[in-house]
């Protein structure tokens, strides 16, 4: 069943038009600016804000279609982790998780233990008796998760997960919510104004932006191929998968990088394009990755030169004007890409 | 430091102006010696057998129930009123707002008067009672009730209606996106969200029911065992047995004190 959705939104001067369509299995994420229409869409697909035009469909299920249909929130197969949470604060742990299977009618014993199975699978088993008010940040986003997913829902609606956390638990939480997206079945919306987030959860993504899909495709793709400013600006990130040993991860579509923090497993390596510095010969001098390139194709952006180039591995590179110049960069030359292991960090995947 | 620059501070401000100090002390006396008044004239000795004689025992009996009576038929439909007036969708939201405050402002023999007029056995609807279910509501018990509800329901409404504004809707929405109907998500999730909002105003409610004289009076007469509530028991016995209204008053006042004292964290300490 694959979930269709021609999102029409109208209030006042804003205006949502964007088409999504999500399989099954598929993590999307819809990633844009603030007043982008992003949290509009959620709610639309949510059922808390009914469409003005277009529709949703799962299937054949029509879910919303003015003016004819309208299957509000509480009817429709839907799990939301909202951005803060929204954990019923006189309720445990264990009875927010319990909360949307007694919902649907499921006998509080059996709810109660599906709950807890639940809650386990999010490794908080420890933590059912407890008010969300004593869980941390992290704890928190893990409970609404769960509550979520309690109800296997056909559609999981992510708004900002990521977002309330601090740098250093949002590292772990985001390793721990890609493992469960993975194991979803359903249809995933990933909302976030996080290029990290979205490139690391998303199979596909979706760039919003005035309320239109400015840009969609596989995370590489629009990474390289960026089509406005703000995706070049902010979802341009070189980003790999590969295996890490220590310093070193042999990436999956070969090569090989240095990183100054070791890790070990499956990773996800990132660095910006301004961390790419470009040479005519092989550099020398400090610890530095540094790999063959050939230029594949120069864009002009706002205030940069960003250079595309391809290798083992491709790779973006922002430079300057100035550069490009003493470079005589062109379609075809042969250069040196380099950055230091310090600019180079490793994700958990 | 702090309390170089605090006596500073104090010296800068000079003394307390005459003007204002002398009417604050007075309007503090106005206020508190007629209370002091009572407990002073109260026949201490006698206190406990008159507290325990059937009139007494009586009224109170009948002032705890009805106003009891009361707070419940306030609760079943004051909280669903506050709700719609926060929540829901209706039209002319503002003017019901205020519509439901007048029995807040309007002297309560008004309210009487006006209820008679309506559940009177020639009433507006107290005709159709009569006629179709043979009920009269003047001067009954339940009168007594409905006349106690009629004044202290505002009471309610706006402590509910406040705590609900004051909640955030998005849980109600969370609840939702979770399979809870509105109703639902109203029990499991809003209520017990607001719950300390609609414990003042239960308290508040029924106090000022406990209190309520002019509207029952009007509407439900005085008819001992029946309609005398205490406020009505102490004006009667004013006339035959001061000492009787004394120790009514001192019971009444007591109750006020001990509300006051339950209420205090929330509503009289103020901002602080």
């Amino acid at each position: 069943m694959t979930l269709h959705a021609d999102l029409r939104v109208a209030r006042g001067v804003f205006r949502l038009d964007a088409e999504l369509v999500v399989e099954p299995g598929e993590v999307v994420a819809v990633l844009g600016p603030n007043g982008a229409g992003k949290s509009t869409a959620l709610r639309a697909l949510a059922g808390l804000l009914p469409l003005t035009g277009g529709h949703i469909r799962l299937g054949d299920e029509v879910w919303d279609a003015p003016p004819d249909a309208f299957r509000p929130a509480e009817r429709r197969p839907i799990g939301v982790v909202f951005q803060d949470y929204l954990l019923f604060a006189h309720l445990s742990a264990l009875e927010n998780v319990a909360f949307g299977l007694r919902a649907r009618g499921v006998p509080r014993a059996v709810a109660r233990e599906e709950a807890a199975r639940w809650l386990d699978r999010v490794g908080l088993a420890a933590h059912a008796r407890a008010k969300p008010r004593t869980l941390s940040g992290g704890q928190a986003q893990r409970v609404a998760l769960a509550r979520a997913l309690a109800t296997e829902p056909e559609l999981l609606l992510l708004d900002e997960p990521l977002a309330a956390l601090d740098a250093a638990t949002r590292l772990h939480v985001r390793a721990e919510l890609g493992r469960h997206l993975r194991d979803y079945p359903g249809h995933t919306l990933l909302v976030t104004h996080d290029p990290l987030d979205a490139m690391v959860l998303a199979d596909r993504l979706v760039v919003l932006e005035h309320g239109e899909v400015v840009q969609q495709g596989t995370p590489t793709e629009v990474a390289r191929r960026p089509r406005t400013d703000y995706v070049a600006d902010l979802v341009g990130l070189n980003l790999y998968r590969g295996t890490a040993r220590g310093t070193s991860v042999a990436l999956d579509g070969g090569g090989e990088f240095t990183v100054a923090a070791p890790a070990t497993g499956p990773v996800h390596v990132v660095f910006p394009p301004t961390a790419v510095s470009l040479h005519p010969d092989r550099p020398t001098g400090s610890p530095r990755n540094a790999w063959r390139v050939t230029v594949a194709g120069i864009e002009q952006h706002a205030h940069t030169t960003r250079v595309r180039l391809d290798g083992v591995p491709p790779v973006l590179a922002d430079i300057t004007t100035a550069t490009v110049a003493d470079l005589r960069l062109q379609p075809g030359a042969g250069l040196w890409a380099a950055v230091k292991a310090t600019e180079v960090h490793a994700y958990p995947s | 430091m702090t309390s170089i620059a605090h006596r500073k501070r104090r010296r800068a401000t000079g003394r307390l102006p005459v003007v204002l100090v002398l009417p604050a002390v007075l309007g503090l006396a106005f206020l508190l010696v007629p209370l002091v008044g009572l407990l002073v004239r109260a026949p201490w000795g006698t206190l406990p057998s008159r507290l325990f004689s059937a009139s007494v025992g009586e009224a109170l009996r009948l002032s705890l129930l009805c106003a009891s009576l009361a707070t419940v038929l306030c609760l079943v439909l004051g909280v669903p009123l506050a709700w719609l007036l926060a929540r829901g969708d209706v039209p002319g939201r503002g003017v019901l707002r205020a519509l439901v405050t007048v029995p807040l402002v309007l002297p309560p023999v008004v309210g009487g008067v006006a209820l008679l007029f309506v559940l009177g056995r020639r009433g507006l609807v107290g005709q159709y009672l009569d006629a179709w279910f043979g009920v009269s509501l003047p001067f009954t018990t339940a009168g007594v009730v409905l006349a106690e509800a009629f004044v202290a329901m505002p009471f309610l409404v706006i402590s509910v209606e406040g705590a609900l504004r004051a909640a955030d809707p998005r849980y109600e929405e969370a609840a939702a996106t979770l399979g809870a109907s509105r109703w639902l998500a109203f029990r499991r999730v809003t209520l017990p969200s607001i719950l300390p909002g609609v414990v003042a105003g239960t308290v508040l409610c029924w106090a000022r029911a406990l209190g309520e004289f002019g509207a029952t009076i009007t509407f439900a007469g005085n008819f001992p065992g029946e309609t005398t509530t205490m406020p009505l028991a102490v004006y009667l016995a004013l006339e035959t047995d001061p000492d009787a209204a004394i120790v009514l008053s001192v019971v009444l006042l007591l109750v006020s004190v001990g509300v006051l004292a339950a209420l205090r964290d929330r509503w009289i300490s103020g901002p602080s």
